[in-house]
């Protein structure tokens, strides 16, 4: 009887784990391929900014713990998320500690060590190295690794978000033995490391063409069991946003495409075909206009655009009020984004806490109301029904970068603007001239030799605080600081840079939600940016393809081990 | 009888009344003068006669058809074209009745903005035109002068043909960047953003695409230079301006015709490219060119927004090509009379 039973037990218990095994076996799913229209030109995100290149080493390198599709934070290599509470960051707020997970190793079969951390952050912080991601390195006193699976970072200033180093696909772990010999000024003279580094992660390059295509297979040695499903992994760059959509919902020869901006309508009958579904998710991406508080007439020469020279109306607190005020938001949204966007009011729509309630009543259009506004300022209308003061016409010239979406809300907020007795001029310069950030350039968005300029700007990660700093008034750029800054509007007021430094020593979530709020609304309410639409990040997936989630608050493949394909 | 009674019968003939004689004969250049012409008067005349805005944004009649769809309702296509607002049809992908947007208030519909198409196909054909038959003159001129040179002056020609060369090997696109970049906004404060840019569209297109001209024209003029003619002229001490004037021009003017016309083409398409990256006139400032561009994005919604801006353009450059074909003919006097 027991016998019979121990047999009955023994096999039921082998039949489970081969269908277990059967349907948990890594690689069963075959190939899958991932298109990005801008194409990966390297795979170490410390040499590159571009999404592009991060979104494609996160399928690579991992950082110890990254965001999910809802903002939080969750480790990766890390084995929990130092806090206050478990003892992971120190009282003062000047060390955060970082607990390995056991028994990771890398694709070649070493194992992951706190060296490996401790070399990647030397790595950055080497002042030759000429690393893009030092930011998140700001304020790092030392990183040390206290045994083989604990780092210890600790800060120059208390950090209220310790958060920066090795959180998200930014900041990732690379192997010290890989890249020993590419500190510095080698670093990005290896190609071989940079075009194929060795990872921790679900996918392991095999072979890599610069700005064209990746081939990837599956890790073998990929800490979790069964995963990735895929046993190849294509990815593939190039084309343009349309296309790519197009080779996802209407020819299916790709499984995922990365960044679909165009007109709703022509994605909606896309996505009519039945082949794929559009996804959309939404971060903290603002389409907005910055209004220039400083004078961008050419006849300045090198004072142009500098706070120097005040602007001549936009300075005027009416005439900023009544631009937002002519503004039909929800008409934009439709125009534009359909169901990849939403009337924001805020320049900091997301997360919802820092969301702020304090500014609702932009999403009605009010011409009448402008029209009084710039009546009661004293902005009389012209012979030509331009509005004018003491010889100072309401002339605005408009730029954005060159993007179908864009020029639409141009025509559409220059019609509005008409309404109101204000000219406008239309200027779109192309994308890689406007955010390129050449010195040599006068078409920068930073130099802004325009009244109005608009583009969407977001954050890393959850925490806006770096966010919020871009409008510091040590933050405008000039030509004394060879024009970089975030401080696009040269908005300077020393009650918000008060309100700043409050929240560099504040720790408690809430109360920095508050001081956050506290400075969208400073900004909003002096119409120093116009915010127009919360857009969404907008990506498109093959029917067959499952488990994607979407994630605006990290790379969008930071989920690919989980990726599958559908029977 | 004297010989002015004689005289008196024969018809008097000159050259350029032979040339249109022959010229008349030549079917498709007619045909092409005519279709010219046309596109000529619609694009100078149009605007007062269709005066709707072409920028106006009435963004209630967003994404209307032409109303040439009134052709593809079948019964209902009387009543179609005497209340187009009123019709429906079967849409088989909604399988639901659907309201087609149609209005003789925008007989070739809108774009997704609601701007009158119409509107903007006349107003859009003045500003291509004039940059097309701008730059092509003075891309004309420049490749005329620089190849007439090089091919009469052997001293010159040396020069002149590696300035060609030089020219040739310029990356373009770069090279109109800088121009643009350097040149916009003073062109913009002097004359306004929109004349000036035209200006300077007109001048870049022009100094960019003389050289194959100035090529062609140096291998004829070194053909002719060596004729028996040319020689006769020199013995009896024509001075070469003459010699240039009076023997050569006339006789290399149809491979210059035929690369005027193919620099009118050349010209629109270039100028809608530079619209196309931003660095030509301002985004909301119609063009053919841009027309074309901005619809390519709603082919597969409305293919008529391609239609008729690519139909103007080619129509444009082929009326061209055949008058330049038929002037060919009647400037050659070996064709002529035949």
């Amino acid at each position: 009887m027991k016998l019979k039973h121990l047999i009955a037990g023994m096999l039921g218990a082998a039949m489970l784990s081969t269908t277990a095994m059967a349907q948990e076996e890594r690689g069963r799913d075959g190939n899958v391929n991932v298109i990005y229209w801008q194409a990966a030109s390297i795979l170490n995100p410390y040499l590159s900014g571009g999404t592009k290149d991060i979104d494609a080493s996160s399928m690579v390198i991992e950082p110890l713990a990254r965001y999910d599709e809802n903002g939080n934070m969750v480790p990766v290599l890390a084995a929990e998320i130092p806090t206050a509470g478990n003892g992971g960051v120190s009282e003062d707020l000047t060390s955060i500690t970082w607990k390995l997970k056991e028994g990771v190793t890398w694709s070649d079969g070493t194992a992951f060590t706190a060296a490996d951390v401790v070399f990647t952050a030397e790595y950055c912080m080497n002042p030759d190295g000429g690393c893009q991601q030092l930011s998140k390195f700001g304020d790092v006193e030392s990183v040390e690794a206290v045994d083989d699976l604990t780092v210890k970072i600790t800060f120059s200033v208390p950090k209220p978000f310790p958060y920066g180093p090795f959180v998200g696909s930014t900041t990732p772990v690379i192997q010290a033995a890989q890249f020993a010999e590419c500190t510095g000024e080698a670093a990005p003279t290896c190609t071989e490391q940079n075009f194929g580094p060795i990872g921790t992660g679900p996918f392991v390059v095999t072979e890599f063409r610069a700005n064209d295509a990746i081939s990837l297979e599956a890790n073998s040695n990929f800490r979790e069991a069964g995963k990735p499903a895929f046993a190849t992994l294509t990815f593939k760059g190039g084309g343009d946003a349309a296309s790519a959509a197009r080779s996802v919902l209407e020819t299916g020869e790709f499984d995922y495409a990365w960044n679909l901006q165009i007109a709703p309508e022509i994605l909606a009958d896309m996505e009519a075909k039945g082949i794929g579904t559009v996804v959309s998710g939404f971060g903290p991406l603002v389409e907005r206009l910055m209004v220039n508080q400083t004078d961008p007439d050419p006849a300045l020469g090198d004072g142009r655009s500098t706070v120097a020279n005040p602007h001549p109306f936009l300075s005027d607190l009416n005439v900023r009020k009544a631009l937002s005020l002519a503004i039909d938001r929800p008409l934009l949204v439709e125009i534009g984004y359909g169901k990849a966007g939403n009337v924001t009011c805020n320049v900091l729509p997301s997360p919802a806490i820092y969301n702020s309630p304090n500014n609702a009543g932009c999403e009605v259009q009010d011409i009448a109301g402008a029209n009084a506004l710039l009546d009661e300022a004293g902005w009389v209308r012209g012979a030509d029904g331009v509005r004018e003061k003491d010889g100072v016409r309401l002339s605005i010239l408009y730029q954005t970068s060159t993007n179908a979406v864009r020029q639409d809300f141009q025509a559409l907020i220059k019609q509005w603007w008409a309404e109101i007795g204000v000219e406008t001029e239309l200027k779109n310069i192309d994308a890689a001239v406007f955010f390129g950030g050449d010195q040599s350039s006068p078409d920068t968005f930073q130099k802004f030799f325009a009244d109005i300029e608009m583009y969407a700007n977001t954050f890393d990660g959850t925490d806006p605080e770096a966010y919020m700093g871009n409008w510091a008034c040590s933050e405008i750029p000039s030509p004394d600081n060879a024009w970089l800054g975030g401080n696009m509007p040269r908005f300077c007021d020393p009650a918000y840079d008060a309100l700043l430094a409050e929240m560099a020593g504040t720790a408690d979530i809430n109360e920095r939600a508050r001081l956050a709020i506290a400075m969208n609304d400073m900004l909003m309410q002096n119409y120093i940016m116009i915010p127009l639409v919360h857009r969404g990040n907008v990506s498109a997936r093959a029917n067959t393809l499952e488990g994607v989630k979407l994630n605006v608050w990290d790379s969008q493949l930071w989920n690919v081990a989980d990726w599958s394909r559908a029977n | 009888m004297s010989n002015a009674e004689i005289a008196d019968d024969r018809k008097f003939r000159s050259l350029w009344g032979d040339v249109w004689v022959q010229f008349r004969s030549h079917k498709g250049a007619m045909l092409g003068m005519i279709v010219f012409g046309l596109i000529l008067f619609g694009v100078t005349l149009g605007p007062y006669i269709w005066t709707t805005d072409p920028q106006y944004l009435d963004i209630r009649a967003k994404n209307t058809s032409t109303i040439l769809n009134c052709f593809l309702t079948g019964e209902q296509i009387f009543q179609c074209f005497s209340d187009p607002t009123s019709i429906k049809y079967y849409d088989p992908n909604a399988e639901e009745l659907v309201r087609v947007k149609l209005s003789w208030a925008y007989p070739l519909g809108t774009d997704q903005l609601g701007r009158d198409q119409l509107a903007q196909l006349l107003q859009g054909g003045r500003v291509s035109m004039a940059v097309g038959m701008a730059a092509m003159l003075l891309s004309l001129v420049l490749g005329t002068v620089a190849g007439v040179i090089a091919g009469y002056f052997r001293r010159l020609d040396g020069p002149l043909m590696r300035l060609t060369d030089l020219f040739l090997a310029l990356p373009l696109l770069p090279l109109l960047l800088v121009i643009i970049m350097l040149f916009r906004d003073t062109l913009r404060g002097m004359f306004g953003p929109e004349t000036g840019i035209f200006l300077l569209i007109v001048f870049v297109i022009g100094i960019t695409s003389w050289m194959q001209t100035a090529r062609i024209v140096r291998g004829d003029v070194l053909a002719l230079k060596e004729r028996e003619f040319i020689l006769a002229a020199h013995s009896i001490g024509t001075p070469a301006k003459r010699v240039i004037s009076r023997h050569i021009l006339p006789n290399i003017l149809s491979p210059i015709m035929v690369s005027a016309t193919l620099g009118i083409a050349a010209a629109i398409i270039t100028e809608s490219a530079l619209s196309f990256l931003g660095l030509g006139f301002p985004s909301d400032f119609p063009t053919w060119g841009r027309l074309l561009f901005d619809g390519t994005t709603y082919i597969s919604q409305s293919p008529s927004r391609v239609i008729w801006p690519g139909l103007a353009i080619s129509l444009t450059v082929l009326s061209v090509n055949f008058i330049g074909d038929g002037l060919r003919d009647a400037l050659d006097p070996r064709i002529r009379g035949r």
